[in-house]
């Protein structure tokens, strides 16, 4: 028993903080490669629903997202709660659709212009009403490779 | 010249500045990965001058969703966990039972003269119908297909229809096998404009 006595006495030494800066780099790199930049600030609820036979969406690049929903808390005074389109930034109307895909299909190269993939980010309450009238818009502008966005899950639920 | 002592530079504040960029990167990105069903939109109306030929009854799987999430299959009504079994059902087919749809020979790499089922499916949704509701149907016949598809692909070849998706990148045979399942069971889901079918909201 002596012998733990004798180290006590002498008081403990600091922890060393050497390795804390590895171990936060280590973290930092971590989330660097897992996660990408967000883009746009959402201005619509997006509660995205749930399916069971996904695909993943390979290049990201290549992805073009339009939001549909009811506009967030926030803008509810402003805008009302009626489910509304958003493009980029902005809240848009579904005639702006036509001139949303041009540019986008500007901002890639010639080759690569028809296979960008239209992501429809829609809130789950929505009603398909203004979904379908987007849809049609991608076709007229002949966006056709369309990809609804949802999470994955076991099992639908009733 | 006498050697000089460099002392040491402080480390002690670089966890802080990694701290800083850590958290940083944690409110800048997002970390969703991006999944969903993929669907091929019909080509602009102007594409197509005259009326599509037509389609025998027996041929077409009806489903109607109207304005309260309810399904009207076939004309009968259903629920949503029954719908892929029905699906399925109706995919597949029977020979000799005329109620079902029709065979139609064809060629394909691999397996010569296939008997492939003329089966359509027909959506067609209200404008108040939820998309939480179209998405589960969506799903259901992604579904239907999809387990079809595996059940040829293990009978014919012994793989999963995963297992061909992922190997058809890599080998040529799996690439015609994939087609081949492909071409068996092709996705023929058509979605009607939508229109009032009943429901008030």
């Amino acid at each position: 028993m002596s012998k733990f006595r004798k180290k006590g006495s002498k008081g403990q030494p600091a922890i060393s903080t050497a390795a804390l800066p590895d171990i936060v780099f280590m973290l930092l790199f971590f989330f660097m490669v897992t996660t990408t930049m967000r883009e746009t600030t959402l201005k619509v609820e997006n509660k995205i629903p749930f399916a069971t036979e996904i695909e993943k969406l390979e290049r990201k690049s290549l992805v073009s997202y339009i939001y549909i929903g009811k506009p967030i808390k926030e803008l509810q005074p402003v805008f009302g709660t009626a489910p509304r389109i958003q493009l980029n930034d902005a809240f848009k109307t579904k005639e702006d659709i036509f001139q949303f895909v041009e540019m986008e299909r500007d901002e890639r190269d010639e080759a690569e212009r028809n296979l960008i993939t239209w992501s429809l980010k829609v809130d789950q309450k929505t009603e398909m009403g203004i979904v379908t009238e987007v849809k049609q818009e991608l076709r007229q502008a002949n966006a056709l490779k369309i990809n609804y966005s949802t999470k994955k899950t076991d099992k639908i639920l009733n | 010249m006498a050697k000089r002592e460099i002392s040491e530079i402080n480390a002690g504040s670089m966890a802080d500045i990694a701290f800083l960029l850590l958290i940083f990167f944690l409110v800048t990105t997002t970390m969703d990965t991006d999944t969903g069903l993929i669907r091929k939109l019909p080509p602009p109306p102007e594409d197509l001058p005259e009326p599509p030929p037509p389609i025998k009854q027996r041929n077409i799987f009806e489903i109607l969703v109207n304005a309260n999430d309810q399904l009207l299959v076939e004309g009968e009504y259903m629920q949503i966990t029954e719908l892929r079994e029905k699906a399925k059902e109706f995919i597949k087919s029977d020979v000799g039972n005329p109620n079902m749809p029709e065979f139609k020979e064809e060629q394909i790499d691999g397996l010569g003269l296939y008997p492939v089922s003329k089966q359509i499916i027909s959506l067609q949704n209200d404008n108040g119908t939820s998309y939480d509701m179209y998405i589960k149907v969506q799903n259901e016949l992604v579904g239907a297909y999809n387990e079809l598809r595996n059940e040829f692909a293990q009978q014919k070849f012994g793989k999963t229809y995963q297992e061909l998706v992922q190997q058809a990148g890599a080998s040529e045979s799996a690439e015609q096998q994939l087609d081949a399942v492909k071409k068996v069971y092709p996705q023929r889901i058509s979605e009607a404009e939508p229109k009032k079918v009943g429901g008030t909201n």
